[in-house]
């Protein structure tokens, strides 16, 4: 989905806690239409990474468990203010997007 | 997805796989052959999705704690908080045991990433959302139990 | 009309002010000390997280989906709204006071003009209307939904302050306080039953919450993505308890909203909330 994310990044000590809020439908391929009885197809993100100043921290896999408009919150020791965050997903479709933060 | 992956896999040598597979108009451009656990995410029992994810003799462990609430207010976004204290946590899973398909999320951590995850989570009824944590080459597990209803003032 | 208000008073019905021209702040600060006395362990200001002010495992979750909430895109688009101009060149800003910022406390108004009661989404369509544009259904989350899940957030933190002021406007306020307190339809519940009586207890798995408080937080996502208005809400919990519900933007809903937003006089409202 073309909606971007936010992300909120900041420091608490030594610790970088970085917050993300992703846009997608995050669909199981379970659900039925409500209206037409039709089961909806799966279309949910597959794999979610995050980098801070272009090295992986985060290298995920995800199922459609995970909530619509899904939240994210992971911690980074040793980050610093004003590394830059990026955090990047792709779904089942090949749809991708991603977003960068500095470290507030 | 396993399928295109291991056509263009057969058909190709091991270098230069994705530009044939793209040539080969079997894979758009930018769609990325990304790893993804399908036997873990399709695995329809808490055995089976334990057993995908390597954590088939997960020791329980009392250094995670999985913040989670006792009774969820809406079952399609129910805020699970999972930490680790375990010294070198390098990989945390979402597994909640009674979803149609358990396995939720299995995140790697590294360089610097901490044990800790904050997310929100789809259950259908009430489970048991358990953490799986690697670390030092060992896999642990925590659960907690949330209770999930279906309200009657919807309107 | 004594023995009627004694027989109730034996069901456990509260009828609110008994003398037929006490005014709407005897009526209010009458059903805040109820409140007060039922439950002193709950700070009246609390009521505005309705029920969630009696369950701390529910509050708990409403303040962790609300540090991020997973509706911001949809904010964002009654933002996009919002500012976007209407045909006639002019934005919201320039129809409504203050340029739409903490005014939603005021609403809804008695318009003696008018000789009924205007709502915050009343005003909203007359200014539509005023500028080359079609007023927007009323109901409809699409469109009313999504603007004033933006518009409204402009007014985080003001304190309701409803007036009601001359006969005419006293006269729908008692309109609305009839509606709140009459018994009606198949399951012969007022809002009152639940909303006075019953808040504070479950029904069934449900925590019902009071009336003190409940207009200060609309719209609501529920389940972090079903955008319902305060109005629609009149619709969705005539229908739950089976009485047949008007629709959102009726006299009768305006003059209801009109009493239930005073009785929150006072309280601080925060727009665009998770609910379950």
């Amino acid at each position: 989905m073309a909606e971007p994310m936010k992300i909120r990044a900041s420091m608490a000590g030594d610790t970088a806690e970085v917050k993300c809020l992703m846009n997608h439908p995050m669909e199981t391929g379970l659900r039925k239409d409500a209206k037409t009885g039709a089961l909806v197809p799966a279309l949910h993100i597959t794999n979610v990474t995050a980098t801070v100043n272009g090295k992986t921290v985060l290298d995920a896999q995800w199922g459609g468990g995970v909530s619509k408009n899904p939240y994210l919150a992971f911690k980074v020791k040793g980050a610093k203010a004003g590394d830059k965050v990026m955090v990047s997903w792709v779904d089942n479709t090949g749809d991708k997007n991603s977003a960068e933060a500095s470290i507030g | 997805m396993n399928n295109l992956r291991r056509n263009v896999l057969k058909g190709a040598g091991a270098a230069g796989a994705v530009s044939v597979a793209v040539m080969a108009g079997l894979l758009k451009p930018g769609m990325a052959l990304a790893d993804w656990n399908k036997a873990g995410f399709e695995s329809k029992d808490l055995n089976g999705a334990m057993s995908a994810i390597g954590a088939g003799s997960a020791a329980a462990s009392g250094d995670i704690s999985v913040k989670a609430p006792d009774i969820a207010e809406n079952g399609a976004v129910v805020p699970v908080e999972i930490t680790s204290n375990i010294a070198g946590t390098d990989s945390i899973a979402i597994v909640s045991e009674k979803n149609t398909m358990p396995l939720i999320a299995d995140f790697k951590l590294m360089n610097g990433a901490q044990g800790f995850i904050s997310t929100r989570i789809k259950m259908g009824s009430t489970s048991n959302v358990v953490a799986v944590v690697k670390a030092g080459g060992k896999v642990y597990k925590a659960h907690k139990e949330v209770k999930v209803t279906i309200g009657g003032c919807g309107g | 009309m004594k023995k009627i208000i004694v027989a109730l008073a034996g069901l456990g019905i509260l009828m609110g002010a008994v003398a037929a021209n006490a005014g709407p702040e005897e009526d209010r600060v009458k059903v805040t000390n109820y409140f007060k006395a039922k439950y002193p362990d709950i700070k009246v200001e609390d009521y505005i997280y309705g029920a969630l002010a009696f369950d701390p495992d529910s509050k708990a979750q409403y303040n962790s989906i609300m540090e991020f909430p997973p509706y911001t895109a949809e904010i964002d688009k009654g933002e996009k709204l919002w500012k976007t101009p209407l045909k006639s060149g002019k934005t919201y800003a320039d129809c409504l006071p203050n340029g739409g910022k903490m005014i939603a406390g005021n609403y809804p108004m008695f318009d003696n003009a008018k000789g009924k009661v205007v709502t915050l989404e009343d005003a909203i369509n007359e200014c539509r209307k005023a500028n080359g544009e079609e007023a927007y259904g009323y109901g409809d989350p699409k469109t009313m939904g999504l603007l004033t899940a933006y518009m409204r957030t402009l007014s985080d933190g003001m304190k309701m302050n409803i007036k009601v002021e001359g006969d005419a406007a006293q006269k729908a306020y008692e309109d609305g306080k009839k509606t709140f307190y009459s018994r009606a339809g198949q399951l012969n519940f007022s809002c009152a039953s639940c909303h006075v009586d019953g808040a504070g207890n479950r029904l069934r798995s449900e925590l019902l919450s009071p009336v003190i408080g409940q207009a200060t937080h609309w719209p609501v996502f529920r389940g972090g993505d079903n955008l319902v208005t305060l109005q629609v809400r009149y619709e969705g919990c005539n229908k739950s308890v089976r009485h047949s519900p008007d629709k959102a933007g009726s006299t009768r809903y305006n003059n209801l909203e009109y009493f239930h937003s005073f009785m929150s006089n006072g309280l601080e409202l925060k727009s665009s909330v998770f609910r379950k």
